[in-house]
């Protein structure tokens, strides 16, 4: 694509950062109805109670206050949960009831307990203060073994704290295989708990018109059709004719915006009972403990090798924590989503994986960006990067020894999951070229000269994204389709919109689907428009998550624009006078081949709405087409990370110096924007790595319940990153394309320990918890020393 | 219930709010300026800030009183009617922006320290940017967006 092209390839400046630089995005909180009132969520502070009584009385008559709902006035379906794991025995998972307000138990911190609606929200955040809640406090299970282990129920009635008991693999055979191994490398692995943090914190507004029995729900979502389904079928039993549910702008979503929340339940049921829209709107206190969040496994992994370092087979037993309840998509993510990406990018024959899922009194967990992805890829490469240790290879031959070769795709593994592409070695050359890896004994060297320690660390990774083929997923558990709907509308005068069922939230589709539009009509970035986030003009979608935006549903949009061009070709044959099979379509121009006969395209947009002379029985009029993509499998980007830090073992500080990704996302539309998202995944890799983790006291109360005490990246936390790509195409999608909005944070995390642990092996410290704050790095450090000095 | 007077992006403005109204809430509730945004409530995330006769503040710092008879700038105020402010210019040519959320309390601080500190080294402006949390970006391209800035403003 030439310098200053809009088409494919191009770094094509965005169309969407107009609006929102000068002021005029349009977030959920920016929308207000006439007549508005406002909510309040009172919620638990206790993690664990049963909820004795509720005296709602004072906050009714507070000034103000419309009303005040608790979980008894609300005979609503609980909040559904989208995917059911079978456990190795069979049993379907535990589904636990998930009352919007809390019924006769509160189970987490920040649990909604009751809503008070009011005039203002100052009105009724003060009426709130007025309820009267006797709660009994219990026990709280808050550590997964300790909930293995304990009689303490987050449910009683289901009377055990496991959800689900799921392997995937053959043990017997994988033991066997242990136990001919030359060599076996153990790791114990902790991936921590994180909280997601988009910027925007969540909203809801519910509006209710009584003449037409019609509700309209404006809310922060990723996926407003999903939302419109699973709360309008399963909570509350509103037909998706009458409502609407619309996600405007979006303030960052990286998972957490995915899932259907009690607010949204709420302030859609209560609209017509206070007789007015109803706006809530979190504050970022309520988004610690009220949005789903992420990681929280606890796993063991062995690799068995042979004497030459390659890998025989992997057994991996995982704890998952869920919280409280099942989130939307939560029992999927810590199987379907990690142990499938256990081969990884290595050729290892046999894989067994145990995954024990565990209800705590805690907020529950779901995706965040990567979701099961970084979980199985940090287990993975620090156990590769322990193997190289104890069988004395370096960090690449070890690897380079185990990599699929290129020329091995179509790559069944053990684990479910077929790959199409990739090229591994290139990927992994091209990162140390782009690091100066050969130039890193001399950075070693003038570190240790200041006092300080350097090291590096490398991830070599594959993720499964492009989610995701129905039947594959239907048949393992997935309550819905994965595939996306697109809308191609050709105006009379010849612009187009695109209704797309996918959303953007940051990622900016409406730049990279116009590019997609440009290119195949030959048409100018101005006359094409890219419209989503409301199910009364999208005809259907299932949204934005597991980087599937443009595999997905930017495949969809072209299968859409195929159905466009050759309708468009039929009405250039008509009035051109050829046969349909002479029309070639170029550069937005309609020609009979070998002739000067053509039709631009707005010229055919226009024919096709003054249809004065068409064949009414073989040409209808209009130009707008529809399509639904399902895709025929997962897409696998995968790469390499390097990162070098420095590490002052007097301080414990941490301090990223260089941070390398070459990754192969499949083709890329706008490089520019590819850019950017590998940059912000990889801010919350090494946010995850070094500065990130949730952290509950052994009562259940959430510590890092706010900016002051949950470390988010800033600016200066990292150096300027390099990323890069080396592609190959994936071979089942008509673009090529894979997805980029996840290897960042994906790929990202190991690297960084890998380095924090190769900058203080020779101290002693031989392994290194998430996240490497400095004073967990201090206390290694300092707890290595006496080992050391032995040694 | 009080009234305060200020002037909002050139214009004179009045209205009555609470003794706890915060100048955000005054700006985003009465005089319907939405593009500053409130994305925490401990003054850490920056999404807020505007400028108050002349510095940069977090609008979720001040109560709207206490801003009685100050110049104020949002966001809305910094374009010259369609031609983008030099900074807004550079985050879009950099892609200094993904969702956007953080954006205008990004570059109304990020114009501030232009203005302070036209030199800033990248050191010195991601260390500027510790009030001001993007989680999109990773922050590379609003340092370079700031960088290009630095030439043009």
């Amino acid at each position: 694509m030439p310098e200053g092209g809009t088409g494919i390839g191009a770094a094509v400046k965005r169309v969407e950062d107009k609006r929102f630089l000068t002021g005029r995005g349009n977030y959920t909180d920016d929308i207000n109805r006439p007549n508005q009132s406002y909510a309040y969520i009172l919620r638990s502070s206790h993690a664990h109670a049963t909820i004795n009584s509720i005296d709602t009385a004072d906050a009714a008559s507070s000034p103000g206050v419309l009303a005040v709902f608790t979980g008894a006035d609300m005979d609503t379906g609980g909040l559904p949960c989208g995917w059911q794991v079978h456990s190795k025995d069979g049993s379907p998972m535990h589904e636990p009831v998930h009352p919007p307000l809390a019924k006769g138990k509160v189970r987490h911190v920040g649990d909604p307990v009751a809503v008070v609606i009011a005039d203002t929200y100052a009105q009724a955040k003060d009426a709130a203060e007025k309820i009267a809640v006797n709660y009994g406090p219990l026990p709280a299970v808050v550590n997964m073994n300790d909930a293995l282990a304990s009689s303490t129920y987050v449910h009683d009635e289901i009377g055990t704290n496991l959800c689900y008991d799921w392997e995937i693999g053959d043990e017997a055979q994988i033991d066997e295989a242990f136990a001919k191994a030359h060599h076996v490398t153990e790791i114990d692995i902790v991936n921590n708990r994180l909280i997601p943090n988009a910027m925007e914190p969540r909203a809801a507004v519910g509006e209710y018109d009584r003449a037409t029995d019609e509700y309209t729900l404006f809310t922060t979502s990723q996926n407003p059709h999903v939302i419109r389904l699973l709360m309008g079928a399963f909570v509350l039993s509103i037909p998706e004719h009458k409502l609407r549910v619309v996600a405007p702008d979006v303030g960052g979503g990286f998972g957490s915006k995915i899932y259907h929340y009690a607010e949204e339940a709420i302030v859609t049921w209560a609209a017509p009972k206070v007789g007015r829209p109803i706006k809530w709107t979190a504050e970022r206190g309520e988004s610690f403990m009220s949005d789903a969040h992420g990681r929280d496994h606890i796993s063991k992994a062995r690799m068995a090798m042979d004497a030459e370092g390659k890998f025989l087979a992997l057994k991996v037993e995982t704890k998952a924590n869920m919280g409280a309840y099942l989130s939307t998509f939560a029992p999927c993510v810590p199987t379907y989503l990690y142990a499938t990406l256990l081969a990884g990018v290595y050729a290892t024959p046999l894989i067994y994986c145990n995954v024990k899922a565990v209800f705590t009194n805690t907020v529950p967990v779901d995706a965040y960006r990567g979701a099961g992805r970084p979980e199985a890829t940090y287990l993975l490469e620090r156990l590769v990067a322990k193997c190289a240790r104890e069988m004395g290879m370096s960090q690449t031959d070890i690897r380079r020894a185990n990599f699929i070769p290129a020329d091995a795709f179509p790559y069944q593994t053990p684990v479910a999951l077929q790959y199409d592409s990739g090229d591994f070695t290139a990927t992994l050359d091209k990162a140390e070229v782009a690091h100066d890896v050969a130039g890193f004994e001399a950075r070693r060297k003038e570190s240790e000269a200041r006092g300080k320690r350097r090291g590096i660390g490398y991830s070599t990774y594959l993720e499964a994204c492009g989610i995701a083929p129905s039947a594959v997923v239907g048949s393992l558990g997935a309550r819905a389709g994965l595939y996306e709907s697109a809308e191609v509308r050709v105006h009379p005068t010849g612009s187009v919109t695109v209704f797309t069922g996918s959303h953007s939230h940051g990622q900016g589709h409406e730049t990279t689907f116009a590019q997609l539009v440009s290119e195949r009509l030959g048409l100018p970035m101005e006359n094409i428009e890219i419209s989503h986030g409301d199910t009364n003009k999208v005809q259907f979608g299932m949204g934005t998550y597991g980087s599937r935006s443009l595999a997905v549903g930017g495949e969809a949009i072209v299968k859409a624009m195929d159905k466009v061009v050759n309708k468009a070709k039929k009405i250039a044959a008509h009035i051109l006078e050829a046969s349909e099979s002479d029309i070639e379509f170029k550069d937005g121009t309609f020609t009979v081949a070998g002739t000067d006969r053509s039709m631009a395209f707005g010229e055919v947009a226009l024919a096709a709405y003054v249809p004065h002379n068409f064949p009414h029985d073989e040409l209808e009029p209009g130009l707008d087409e529809k399509a639904f993509y399902d895709p025929l499998n997962f897409t696998f980007p995968g790469g390499c990370h390097i990162c070098e830090v420095e590490v002052d073992p007097d301080t414990g500080v941490v301090t990223v110096e260089r941070m390398t990704a070459v990754d192969d996302v499949g083709r890329v539309i706008n490089p520019m924007i590819v850019e950017g998202q590998i940059h912000g995944g990889l801010a919350q890799g090494i946010g995850q790595a070094l500065l990130e983790g949730c952290v509950y006291d052994e009562d259940g109360q959430l510590v890092t319940g706010s900016y002051m005490d949950y470390c988010m990246p800033r600016a200066d936390n990292f150096p300027s990153f390099s990323a890069g790509t080396e592609i190959t195409l994936c071979a089942h999608n008509s673009l090529g394309v894979k997805g980029c909005g996840e290897v960042g944070a994906i790929g990202s995390p190991p690297a960084v320990i890998n380095a924090v642990v190769d900058a203080l092996w020779d101290l002693g410290v031989h392994d290194m918890p998430m996240p490497a704050s400095p004073q967990v790095v201090w206390k290694a450090v300092q707890a290595a020393a006496p080992a050391a000095a032995a040694e | 219930m009080p009234t305060v007077s200020m002037t909002v992006n050139g214009k004179k403005v009045s209205g009555e709010v609470e003794g706890r109204t915060l100048l955000v809430q005054f700006l985003r509730e009465n005089l319907h300026l939405t593009g500053t945004h409130v994305g925490c409530d401990t003054s850490q995330c920056g999404a807020c800030v505007v400028h108050v006769n002349g510095d940069s503040m977090k609008s979720c710092t001040l109560l709207a009183v206490q801003a009685e008879g100050a110049e104020v700038t949002t966001i809305e105020g910094l374009a010259d009617g369609d031609t983008l402010h030099p900074m807004q210019e550079a985050f879009r040519d950099n892609h200094g922006l993904q969702c956007g959320f953080c954006t205008p309390g990004m570059v109304m601080s990020a114009v501030d320290l232009v203005k302070k500190n036209p030199k800033a080294s990248e050191h010195e402006i991601r260390e500027w940017l510790e009030g001001n949390i993007c989680r999109c970006t990773g922050y590379h391209n609003i340092v370079k967006s700031i960088q290009q800035a630095q030439q043009t403003m």
